[in-house]
């Protein structure tokens, strides 16, 4: 059974962090419309991402020795609430800055940390995750893309799919198979830092329903790696991804993903004299979710930052989150539609199309709802 | 110190209330053996200033204490007690002795005789602290007409006292009675909802069809684990509502509080008994002692939909985003 999540309270150098973050956004977003800002997490902008690094706001947790902050874990959930409830275009340096960084301190070689890491914290290159395969979606152990060793390293052929920002990012962190077969599962698998200007890697772009282009399917071709390019131990590349989820699900950004909507329908409720009683509640309601939901992604970020890896609670508060994320629009199209001849502020609509339109990917990422409902019940102790 | 009390108060109830106890006292054999124990405890004085002769603790450590009381079921009001034994002290009013508890719903009419409907344990309390805009009054039971509410197993009652009774005791100046019982039945809910999870996955772990145990099955799996989202939810809403010193909670928090365990408990109540089948709405079986109780804490001091409007009222009062909203006004 596991523990109940207890309130955790934050160090007040965390907290100071945000005036300065939010006088830097007031500047930095002027002008962008609605529409955009609620991309967030998935809205990329390099400059973006180079403006936050140049203020110390990219790898907050890694060590100053390689360029970061030197912060714990507060420092950076402090700093995300902030940039994802303004819809900050952050996927740029997100994934490098989320879980590569960290998997690199963790796993990665002297060499590995001295290279990547001030990349990664001066905003210069950017990482996507190579998980997904054609066969492989949910099932990941039983990936196919493989890792044969040679003299002068590994020759890496296969194929990745629904990789995120592969188009733009300079290196993947793939999960791959370095020994046995699909059967084995959990066994024989390996993470690699792959450089995607490689000779032999293919990317190809693949559309969304919002004609945003984020997602690709990345092809290996006999792609001859050096031997650094393993991080971690050969073969431990399961346990590695696992603890690496638990930074990905964790996050605030498993809460706060329809934020840039919501604020805005109440902006729209605020511009007229009075709000109904079905409105009012609504917003009620919202906020009695948001308010427990953010103390347990606190309580998360207590756990990491004291050194624990808590996949099965990341797991539960991501699913909560989701669902809250999925609610927003479904729950605000209804409201903004309740007298069929208000006019309604045109941005907002435009919002509340987008964020309808891609929030079933809010419980696919990272984990289907299915598969983490699957974890938090070996968590119960049903399996 | 958390832990230590919470061990303490756990022990105490695990004795004290077990289901047989429970059934008794909703059979209306009384409570007056357990009330004694309760009593000898000292936890009833928990909440009061050390200057009166309690422990003057707060709404943090009230927490630990009303989550058992949840937890446990427990036939009588220990947590309406030990809030309005404190807020009597605060009041300056020295408190009577026996069980209380605070009104829900309460209201008086032109002749100042006070009405009140289904008033937690108000089976079985000696008195009942009321109070609208005008003021608070600690009123005796013995002086009004308390009628039972006619609900199988409940131990709440309707009483009405017909003229301001002459042993009220008046307390100066008016006292918020609504965010209190609502924070209060919010962590009790709590307490209850993390008991009916527990027993669930027991259940389902130890139950068998169609050749191995239910909790195997995906579909039950999926739906357990809803519920243990719901839980973890609810309890962290009622814990950050139970953050702060002294008795006297913060209008917000005490909203969400309320708020989100109401709307947890009739996705937990519905889950728990969706996978215990018909055994599980059974007389003799103990989980209807819990989810019994959920529903009619759901409605005590407000329902999530009144809580829902009054939180969107102060939202759309503020000016900014939700976020610094949140962090200045709802979060400890």
């Amino acid at each position: 059974m596991i523990e109940a999540l207890t309130l955790s309270s934050m160090p007040e150098s965390a907290q100071a962090l945000r005036p300065a973050v939010r006088a830097f956004l007031d500047d930095a977003l002027r002008g962008r419309p609605m529409d955009r800002l609620a991309r967030s997490w998935m809205g990329f902008d390099a400059e973006f991402s180079r403006a936050l690094a140049a203020r110390g706001w990219v790898g907050m947790t890694l060590p100053e020795a390689y360029g970061g902050g030197g912060k714990d874990a507060f420092h950076r959930f402090v700093l995300a609430e902030e940039l994802l409830c303004r819809g900050a275009p952050v996927s740029a340096h997100w994934i490098a800055e989320r879980q590569s960084g960290p998997l690199i301190l963790k796993y990665g070689t002297a060499a590995q940390r001295d290279f990547f890491l001030p990349r990664i914290c001066r905003a210069e290159i950017f990482f996507c995750i190579g998980m997904s395969e054609p066969q492989s979606g949910s099932d990941l152990a039983g990936l196919r893309t493989r890792a044969t060793r040679t003299d002068g390293g590994w020759r890496l052929k296969g194929q990745k799919l629904w990789t995120t920002n592969a188009h733009r990012a300079h290196y993947m962190i793939a999960l791959v198979r370095s020994s046995g077969a699909p059967q084995d599962r959990h066994q024989g698998l390996s993470q690699m830092i792959v450089d995607l200007s490689l000779p032999g890697v293919t990317v190809r772009t693949l559309g969304d329903l919002t004609g945003d282009q984020h997602f690709n399917e990345v092809f290996f071709d006999d792609v001859l790696l050096p031997h650094g390019a393993l991080i971690g131990e050969e073969g431990a590349g399961w346990a590695q991804v696992t603890a690496e989820l638990a930074y990905e699900r964790s996050g605030p950004e498993r809460i706060y993903g329809s934020m840039v909507l919501f604020d805005g329908w109440l902006q729209y409720l605020r511009s007229r004299p009075l709000s109904t009683p079905a409105e009012l509640a609504l917003g009620g309601r919202i906020l009695a979710h948001l308010v427990p939901l953010r103390e347990l992604s606190v309580a998360l970020t207590a756990k990491l930052a004291q050194g624990a890896s808590p996949v099965i609670e990341a797991a539960l508060v991501k699913d909560l989150g989701t669902e809250l994320e999925q609610a927003i629009p479904n729950l605000l199209a209804d409201a903004l539609a309740a007298d069929p001849l208000a006019e309604r502020p045109e941005d907002l609509l435009r919002t509340l199309s987008y964020v309808l339109q891609v929030c079933p990917t809010f419980s696919l990422r990272g984990g289907t709802r299915e598969i983490l409902r699957g974890v938090i019940a070996r968590g119960l102790g049903l399996r | 110190m958390d832990t230590l009390l919470a061990e303490s108060i756990e022990r105490l109830l695990a004795g004290c209330s077990a289901p047989a106890v429970v059934r008794g006292v909703e059979r209306g054999q009384g409570a007056a053996a357990l009330w004694a124990e309760l009593e000898a405890s000292g936890y009833a004085d928990l909440l009061v200033a050390e200057a009166a002769g309690g422990a003057g603790l707060g709404l943090r450590e009230a927490f630990v204490l009303w989550l058992a009381c949840g937890r446990h079921a427990l036939p009588a009001p220990l947590a309406a007690t030990a809030w309005v034994r404190a807020a009597l002290a605060r009041a300056g009013v020295a408190a009577p002795g026996g069980p209380l508890t605070l009104a829900a719903q309460c209201g008086r009419d032109a002749h100042g005789a006070w009405r009140c409907q289904n008033v937690p344990f108000g089976a079985l309390a000696d008195w009942v602290l009321v109070g609208d805009a005008q003021g608070a009054a600690l009123l005796p039971v013995a002086s009004g007409e308390r009628r039972p509410s006619g609900v199988f197993g409940s131990l709440q009652a309707h009483i009405r006292w017909p003229a301001h009774p002459a042993d009220a005791l008046p307390l100066p100046g008016p006292i918020d009675l609504l965010h209190a019982g609502a924070l209060m039945t919010a962590v009790l809910m709590a307490g209850a909802m993390q008991r009916v999870l527990e027993a669930t996955l027991a259940y389902a772990n130890d139950r068998a069809q169609f050749g191995k145990a239910i909790g195997k099955f995906q579909a039950v799996q999926q739906q357990l684990s809803v519920m243990a989202e719901q839980v973890f939810a609810a309890r962290m809403a009622a814990e950050i509502g139970c953050a702060g010193d002294g008795i006297v909670p913060h209008p917000h928090r005490a909203a969400v509080a309320k708020a989100r365990a109401a709307e947890a408990a009739e996705k937990v109540v519905a889950i728990a008994h969706a996978v215990h089948g018909a055994v599980g709405v059974t007389a003799e079986y103990d989980l209807q002692l819990l989810t019994r109780r959920l529903q009619e804490w759901r409605g005590d001091f407000g329902p999530q939909g009144y809580w829902h409007v009054q939180l969107g009222r102060a939202l759309v009062a503020a000016k900014g985003p939700t976020l610094p909203f949140m962090l200045d006004e709802l979060l400890p």
